[in-house]
């Protein structure tokens, strides 16, 4: 049954991907192997902030228990959060970095476009509102992975072997748990399954063009990220997004 | 005369305060009102406590001018002796530039910076064919030039709804304002 517990659970899915998300990309400010990457990686961070606030304001408005977007960034502890794992996935290369996005944006927007027919109107909304944005990153990703894919021997190393790491934890984009397929019976969302065979269509398509092999299709996947069971980047990610809000409650600017 | 009628404040109306609003522009753009960037959704006087209400709409979700514009557009109307105004941001329908104003489109040219080539869209489709026919998303012609012979040199620019292109023709680098 439909409870506010179940729509909280489910907002901070998607607003703690795209807050952890951010701040992974927010960590390469300044960092970026050239000024336009820096840049593109600080714009593709704040436009997911922006989609972070609106979700967790929302959740935290469902849960009514007075907590905002600043109380569920910030004041929660890792296995209090429900982003996928693969986002929380530390920035070890440029290829990495590129190849979390990818994976990620591919099925962000395959995901917000099921969720712009939610009968949730204010899910509808935030969604079509985000979509917008990512289809803008799935450009950008897409042609980077194909230009270092298809570029030199190097380049094509690395990407393939970052295609081959992140791999393992693209499962959980496709498994449904009780709070997904209770929100998908509510018609407020979708099931996760069903967007499996236009994710891997798009990203053979783009791994075609970049000559890159896909993955094997069957191959062991990690779950656990969207019930709060983390890998242990994320504790340390925390650490230091928290650490001035917790430092000094109520700081602002 | 009726009593109310007589000592009602005067209530200004809807085309002036628009009128007003024109003053208002992104911190980020400042030569292009809030107005012709279809961020003002709506002007309304409620009912029921003589408050102005105006409706806007973020340009993108994480747009860090939305609380200065939000600020200014009071000071604004207070300036104009409206002393209560209501602010309400609305989501949906998802801001686009297709709402930018002809005026708009043509304060950014003058200002230097490529307004949108095209409408918006952002099918999966369409980024697919992009890709495959390796064309870059848009040629947007050069501001200072008009020469259409334009190319990007970065998707991300210098605030989130703009990117970086060059003139080949008169060399020059521009910034374009995204279609979104």
């Amino acid at each position: 049954m439909l409870t506010p517990s179940i729509q909280f659970a489910y907002l901070t899915r998607f607003g703690d991907t795209a807050l952890i998300l951010s701040q992974r990309l927010a960590e390469m400010c300044g960092k970026g192997p050239a000024l336009e990457e820096d840049m593109a990686l600080a714009n593709t961070a704040l436009d997911l902030l922006g989609q972070a606030r609106l979700w967790l304001t929302y959740a935290g408005e469902i849960e009514a228990a007075g907590r905002d977007e600043d109380a569920l960034a910030y004041l929660r502890g890792d296995r209090e959060f429900h982003n996928l794992l693969l986002v929380e996935q530390p920035s070890s290369s440029y290829a990495h970095v590129l190849m979390r996005q990818f994976y990620f944006d591919v099925w962000h927007n395959l995901a917000l476009a099921r969720l712009e027919s939610s009968t949730d109107p204010r899910i509808a909304e935030i969604a079509a509102k985000s979509r917008k944005e990512t289809a803008y990153h799935l450009r950008r990703s897409s042609d980077l992975i194909v230009r270092l894919g298809d570029g030199t021997a190097e380049s094509r190393a690395r990407m393939a072997s970052a295609a081959d790491s992140l791999w393992p934890y693209t499962g959980e984009f496709f498994t449904a748990d009780f709070v997904d397929s209770t929100m998908a019976e509510a018609g407020m969302a979708f099931d996760p399954h069903a967007l499996r065979d236009d994710w891997l269509r798009f990203v053979r398509q783009v791994f075609e063009a970049a000559t890159l092999h896909m993955p094997p299709l069957d191959a062991w996947m990690h779950k656990g990220g969207k019930q709060g069971l983390h890998t242990e980047h994320l504790s340390y990610l925390l650490a230091e997004m928290q650490v001035l809000h917790r430092e000094h409650p109520g700081a602002a600017w | 005369m009726p009593i109310n009628e007589t000592f009602a404040p005067a209530r200004p109306n809807i085309d002036q305060i628009r009128d007003w609003l024109r003053a208002v522009t992104d911190p980020e753009i400042p030569v292009v009102s809030i107005v012709d960037l279809g961020i003002v959704r709506d002007v309304a006087w409620s009912e029921d406590n003589n408050s102005c209400v105006v409706t806007i709409t973020p340009t993108y979700s994480g747009c860090p001018a939305t609380a200065v514009i939000q600020s200014r557009i009071r000071d604004e109307l207070e300036e104009h002796g409206i002393a209560r105004v209501e602010l309400r941001v609305q989501l949906s329908p998802a801001w686009t530039t297709d709402w930018l104003s002809p005026q708009g489109r043509e304060s950014l040219r003058a200002f230097g910076i490529a307004p949108p080539a095209g409408r918006a869209s952002g099918q999966f489709t369409t980024i697919l064919a992009e890709i495959a026919s390796g064309a870059p998303q848009a040629t947007p012609p050069c501001p200072h030039c008009g020469s259409t012979h334009t190319t990007p040199i970065s998707q991300f620019g210098s605030t989130l709804c703009k990117a970086l292109y060059r003139c080949q023709d008169c060399l020059e680098p521009f910034d374009y304002f995204k279609c979104h």
